[in-house]
């Protein structure tokens, strides 16, 4: 197969898997939610309230796109485009089994951060080019949020390469099987509570969804788009998910492996248990959602550099020294 | 910092400005009147440094309904309808001192049984209100769950009052000399006059149960959260001086450790018979004034559960004239409402109705706190310093 038709096809899976995903998990959090709030509509609503998350994109596409008059337009109309590129491309490097991947980079974890980054720009441009003042705090408040927990979410995994000797995802899981622990167990449990906070953060979610800030900011910088802009935004929010979930399951629970499974068959259960262990982890995180408040942006900030960075750079210091002794 | 500094004379800066050179303005931010958080149509105008605000100026009247004029054009039965929609969280609680006035005017001895009522529904009032507000204040601080547990265990607070009442919000229960006999008794003679519905005081008993459960879940849920009480403690720290001077009531000014509850220094309704306590904060931050109404709830449901053990028997209703007219004359009665201190000076010439009704209500007096405490603060903060006031704009503007 030549590489542009391969290319075409492995974009076309993609294009198509993660809006799949993103649905997946809008279900699972409004389900979540309802039942940890014992609120009974969307547990009954529409077949079971299994309908609520296409009737929810459905509206989207019917809204009419309200654009203000003062915005920047061009910078307005692409922002949500930034975001959503970003979170997309991040699927390259997600291993459904050692040949069930886009391409497995050699330098794969360090893909994965510069590309999580490129959403900044989006989320600062969405903020700045609304003129809206809600708008333009959200979107510094998000700026000065991604690049302090950017640090923690690189400084967690360098332990994972140090341990595993590789950058390379896949490199990652085999390392894991070939160990017999996944690395939360074997040394890097640390590193994985640091990555899930820091990811957390990174996508914006309760406690740490002080850009958008209901509360505060109205919907931060959100709060100027509406209609299908405003279902980009929405749904890359919940591709975010799934792509952090399931990188944090690569890194740090064995990814598409369970241990006593045969391996020559996992091509046909990697994706299943990758995709299990991804929702299991993103439950985690829509529980957490729904019982927290929020942190206050200094104590946001406060948490990553006095607390977070520290303890990740006293790992990599740990990691480093045992991988030298043993 | 508006002007240029000087190398030689700098003041203090706090840590965050680094380039003293570059001149910047405060930025005027408008929250409100539409905005999530201002509790209906409240209007602030901040000036913020970043995140940091300089000054606030709230605006107040876009509620205002007119009410104290009103009053004067209609009968004094009337008005019970009108004040019901103050403080529409506790519909109830704010006919209580109006009634309780116009009686004092007239000289009417309230039977005791009336009194028992009024003094449980009150009570019902505010730990409804109280239950509002336990989902609130978490909203605002950015946890989504506990209103809805609020407003499950609220339902069944406002299910008994609509069984006595038949009003959810705006009872209008009240009756100079007593109160309404019982919502759907029918057509009542003197005779088989029904005042409290069947099995109230089972359901009663079993929902104030409920309430006391709901008080230890949320202690455990908000109060025990990590981040509640990163965000609230010592966060717009009320002291004492400043409350009393400027005229703060019920559980804001309790919180900051002044012990002050009309319940226990007046006579409006006959609290001295029970036993109960007086939650008093130390700190006067967010989370005492958290603390001092859940705590309040769980006292409410104390008493209530002691005013149905010895309710007396007897008449609902005492002996007054047909047409109401309140003889010549002023008095003032204020009574201890779930948001503080409510009062109605009541001036009448004699006639049907009012002369001149001036309504002093809570949450007018205490947001006037809100320009001090919300200088240097921050805009998380003055979202969590607003919920923590818990008022209600239509007991602002009335």
């Amino acid at each position: 197969m030549s590489f542009s038709s391969e290319l075409l096809i492995k974009v076309l899976v993609v294009l198509a898997t993660a809006p799949v995903m993103a649905l997946g998990l809008t279900l699972l959090e409004v389900k979540g939610s309802a039942w940890m709030q014992r609120r009974p509509g969307p547990l009954h609503v529409g077949l079971r309230g299994f309908i609520f998350p296409l009737a929810t994109a459905a509206k989207y596409f019917q809204k009419e796109t309200i654009i203000p008059k003062d915005v920047d337009e061009p910078v307005f109309k692409w922002a949500p485009a930034w975001v959503i590129a970003a979170v997309v491309g991040l699927f390259t490097i997600i291993p459904l089994s050692p040949t069930l991947i886009v391409r497995d980079l050699e330098l794969g974890v360090f893909f994965l951060l510069a590309i999580s980054s490129i959403s900044t720009i989006g989320v600062l441009t969405a903020g700045w080019s609304s003129a809206n003042k809600f708008s333009l705090m959200g979107g510094l408040r998000a700026a000065g949020q991604l690049i302090a927990y950017e640090l923690p979410l690189i400084l967690s995994v360098v332990g994972v390469v140090i341990q595993a000797e590789t950058m390379s995802t896949v490199g990652i899981v085999e390392k894991q099987i070939e160990f017999g622990f996944p690395f939360v167990i074997a040394g890097q449990g640390i590193a994985f509570i640091i990555f899930m906070i820091a990811a957390t953060a990174e996508m914006m979610r309760t406690p740490f969804d002080m850009p958008i800030g209901e509360s505060e900011l109205t919907m931060g910088f959100m709060t100027e788009y509406s209609g299908i802009r405003f279902l980009i935004f929405y749904i890359s929010e919940y591709i975010n998910l799934f792509v952090m979930c399931a990188i944090a399951s690569t890194l740090f629970l064995g990814g598409y492996h369970i241990p006593l499974l045969p391996t020559e068959w996992v091509n046909f259960y990697g994706p299943l248990v990758l995709i299990g262990k991804t929702f299991t982890l993103a439950f985690l995180l829509i529980a957490i959602r729904w019982s927290f408040p929020r942190f206050r942006e200094d104590q946001l900030q406060t948490l990553a550099w006095k607390v977070l960075i520290p303890l990740s750079l006293l790992n990599i210091m740990v990691t480093a020294i045992m991988k030298v002794v043993f | 910092m508006s002007q240029t500094m000087d190398p030689n004379n700098m003041p203090i800066l706090s840590e965050a400005s680094v380039s003293v050179e570059i001149e910047t303005e405060d930025m005027t931010l408008n929250i409100g009147p539409q905005h999530p958080s201002t509790h209906g149509v409240l209007r602030l105008v901040a000036k913020v440094n970043g995140e940091k605000i300089s000054s606030v100026e709230p605006v107040l009247g876009y509620m205002h309904r007119g009410y104290e004029k009103l009053a004067e054009v209609r009968t004094y039965p009337q008005v019970t309808t009108l004040v019901n929609r103050i403080d529409w969280v506790s519909g109830f609680a704010n006919e209580i001192p109006f009634i309780a006035g116009a009686e004092k005017l007239m000289e009417i001895e309230v039977p005791e049984r009336a009194q028992y009522i009024r003094l449980i529904l009150t009570e019902m009032a505010r730990i409804s209100s109280h239950f509002v507000f336990n989902g609130a204040f978490p909203l605002e601080i950015g946890a989504l769950t506990p209103i809805f547990l609020a407003m499950e265990d609220r339902e069944r607070v406002l299910d008994l009052l609509e069984s006595v009442t038949g009003g959810r919000f705006h009872p209008n229960f009240n009756r100079i000399g007593g109160v309404k006999p019982v919502a759907g008794a029918g057509p009542t003679t003197k005779k088989d006059i029904q005042d409290l519905p069947a099995g109230f005081y089972h359901d009663t008993k079993v929902a104030m149960e409920k309430v006391l459960k709901a008080v230890d879940t949320f202690e455990d849920l908000i109060g025990g959260n990590e981040v509640f009480q990163a965000r609230t403690k010592k966060v717009g720290v009320l002291t004492k001086e400043v409350a009393e001077e400027y005229g703060v009531s019920g559980p804001i000014l309790r919180a900051s450790g002044v012990e002050f509850d009309l319940r226990k220094q007046s006579d409006y309704l006959p609290y001295d018979k029970f036993d109960f306590e007086i939650p008093i904060g130390e700190n006067g931050d967010c989370f005492d004034r958290w603390s001092v109404r859940t705590s309040e709830m769980r006292e409410s449901a104390k008493i209530i559960l002691q005013a149905i053990e010895d309710m007396p028997s007897g008449p609902i209703q005492a002996k007054v004239p047909k047409v109401i007219k309140v003889p010549k004359g002023q008095t003032y009665v204020r009574a201890e409402n779930p948001k503080g201190e409510m009062g109605y000076y009541i001036i009448s010439e004699g006639g049907l109705g009012p002369y001149r009704l001036k309504i002093r209500t809570a949450s007018f007096s205490n947001i006037s706190i809100l320009p001090i405490m919300l200088e240097g603060a921050l805009l998380p903060d003055l979202i969590a310093i607003m919920g923590s006031l818990d008022f209600v704009l239509g007991d602002v503007d009335r």
